[in-house]
């Protein structure tokens, strides 16, 4: 985690002119897992209420895109902003800047929400339990009003009546929404969604990818999810980013992408997902 | 650590389901645990056993009775039975050590747990060191160390390396079952899967929220088993304290068994004691164990 420059001036690729402060703002970010580089250098600009599907192949990195905005991987180097604000990294006096605490790793992280394909559910607590938990402990509401608002939440993803039932005694598509439930719980301006779809019986993933749309069209949560799910990318998402090495092939409206790839490697990663 | 199964119902939660997991088994429920009639039965053996020896008193033990055995016969029960108020003073010293022992251990070893898997090696190294120091050395000879050894040792201040002979096993049961319960906390800890850890991060709970609502609640039933089975083995060990003039039930048999020539009606005896304490205990460990892995199903 060395990144001694700033790149806050270098142009993105981002198809919004980057005027605005972006949801999240990575720059020249690389990791690698040994051997095996999966991210290159890579700039990615989301702007606020922006949704973004990323797709390629099995292994590219997608995930990991994903996981070092949640902190759950440090990259070896770049900067990713979340918000405006510098998630590695605190800016110095003279505007350098310099690894960041974690202190300040943890505040900036608190507007990222992240769900997971594996759900992840905490399995010795309730539907309700697992969503009012991080407003109760980390966002100081009332046991009350954390409830309260957990039903709301549960309503919203058609699961009131499941309030009292652990994950065990859910199926997987009701446990992922009851895990997005537990993510929006929080409000986070930033939501990662890491195929929340694969991991789901073909049946079960018309009710999740519902719940997504609902958040999507609500409009007002910065959306980033890595799917296979071309069906939603065509009609939800503001932007279609192909992925593959380490770097981004290609990006644009889902809906020329899909019709028309410009890229070979696009192409076929299209035909084989959309064969099957 | 509970492990929080009885929290508070939110205003609206019906459904079928639920009633079927409540309804699953007859008997009283109480914080999420069934109590049977066979539960019941064994909590009110522990409970009596318990009640009989505070009654029998404790603190400096003095063994009164003074009957002889009958010559003539192989096994004199009246003879034992006279010895029965002696004994149940001596089990509970025996039963003061073990809970006090073993409680300690319990906190002695989620500290060595959590200290084992410290980031920084300086803290890590000497904790492994002196769990496997402690571990591979026998009881018997750390209370030895604790009782003759450690009043020796000039430079350590007085209250800190005199200690009553119950006190000195208390702290060596707690040290050498601590070192055992945080190999089971590590092993249950290790359990929880690292997506937990991973959920825990993207809701951006702190370090002691993680700890106590995610992570101890699903490594501690895992590894319950195991502590009951140390808890076990501590109350059979506990009888080492004898050889540290500790009151309890081995040191009755002896001195008893040399003054009235009657070791096999006395030894008889605390095997007896023993039996009724630690059969209905495992009993319920074992259900414990058969109730975990029905949730973890």
């Amino acid at each position: 985690m060395s990144a001694p420059e700033a790149h806050a001036t270098s142009d993105g690729p981002g198809t919004n002119g980057a005027t605005d402060t972006q949801a999240v703002r990575m720059r020249k970010v690389s990791k690698a897992f040994g051997e095996n580089v999966v991210l290159r250098e890579l700039d990615l600009d989301v702007a606020p209420g922006e949704r973004v599907v990323i797709i390629g192949p099995s292994g590219s990195g997608k995930t990991t895109i994903l996981r070092t905005i949640m902190t759950l991987e440090r990259p070896d180097s770049g900067t990713i902003e979340v918000g405006g604000r510098h998630l590695y990294h605190e800016q110095k006096e003279d505007g350098q800047l310099k690894p960041a605490r974690e202190k300040h790793i943890r505040s900036v992280r608190s507007n990222v929400g992240m769900v997971f394909q594996h759900f992840n559910l905490f399995p010795h607590l309730s539907a309700l339990e697992n969503i009012a938990l991080a407003p109760v402990k980390v966002h100081g509401h009332s046991r009350d009003e954390a409830n309260e608002a957990a039903l709301a939440l549960l309503d919203k993803v058609g699961l009131r009546a499941h309030a009292n039932h652990t994950p065990g005694q859910l199926s997987g598509g009701q446990k992922q929404r009851v895990a997005i439930a537990r993510s929006l719980a929080t409000n986070p301006e930033v939501m990662l969604f890491d195929e929340v779809t694969s991991a789901l019986d073909p049946e079960l993933v018309g009710d999740v990818l519902e719940v997504l749309r609902d958040i999507a069209a609500e409009g007002s949560t910065t959306m980033m999810l890595v799917t296979h799910e071309m069906g939603f990318a065509r009609e939800s998402a503001d932007r279609l980013v192909m992925f593959d090495g380490g770097q981004i092939l290609e990006e644009g409206v889902p809906a020329e992408i899909l019709s028309d790839p410009q890229h070979d490697r696009t192409k076929s990663f299209l035909r084989a997902v959309l064969e099957h | 650590m509970a492990t929080e199964t009885g929290t508070p119902t939110p205003p609206e939660a019906p459904s079928e389901q639920d009633a079927d997991a409540a309804g699953r088994g007859r008997g009283l429920r109480i914080g999420g645990i069934r109590i049977t009639w066979k539960v019941g039965l064994s909590l009110a053996v522990i409970v009596a056993v318990a009640f009989l020896l505070v009654r029998a008193g404790g603190g400096q033990v003095r063994f009164e009775t003074r009957v002889f055995r009958d010559p003539d016969v192989l096994f004199d029960v009246e003879f034992m039975l006279a010895y029965v108020p002696d004994f149940l003073r001596a089990l509970f010293v025996t039963t003061q050590a073990t809970v006090g022992g073993f409680a300690l251990a319990l906190v002695v070893g989620m500290f060595l747990a959590l200290l084992r898997r410290s980031r920084l090696r300086i803290v890590r190294w000497p904790t492994t060191f002196l769990i496997e120091f402690v571990r591979s050395t026998p009881l018997l000879v750390q209370l030895f160390f604790l009782f003759y050894g450690l009043p020796r040792i000039g430079w350590i201040p007085e209250p800190l390396r005199v200690w009553s002979s119950l006190t000195t096993l208390i702290l060596a049961i707690g040290l050498h079952y601590g070192t055992y319960c945080s190999e089971a906390y590590r092993a249950g800890i290790d359990s929880v899967p690292k997506g937990q850890w991973e959920a825990a991060t993207s809701l951006s709970l702190g370090a002691a929220t993680t700890w106590t609502n995610v992570i101890l609640p699903q490594a501690i039933p895992n590894v319950l088993p195991a502590l009951g089975n140390f808890l076990i083995a501590a109350y059979k060990d506990a009888p080492l304290g004898a050889s540290i003039n500790v009151t309890g039930v081995l040191f009755f048999a002896t001195t008893t068994a040399s003054r009235t020539f009657g070791p096999i009606e006395l030894y008889t005896l605390i095997g007896l004691g023993f039996l009724a304490v630690s059969l209905p205990s495992a009993y319920l460990l074992r259900r414990l164990e058969r109730r975990i892995g029905y949730e973890r199903t």
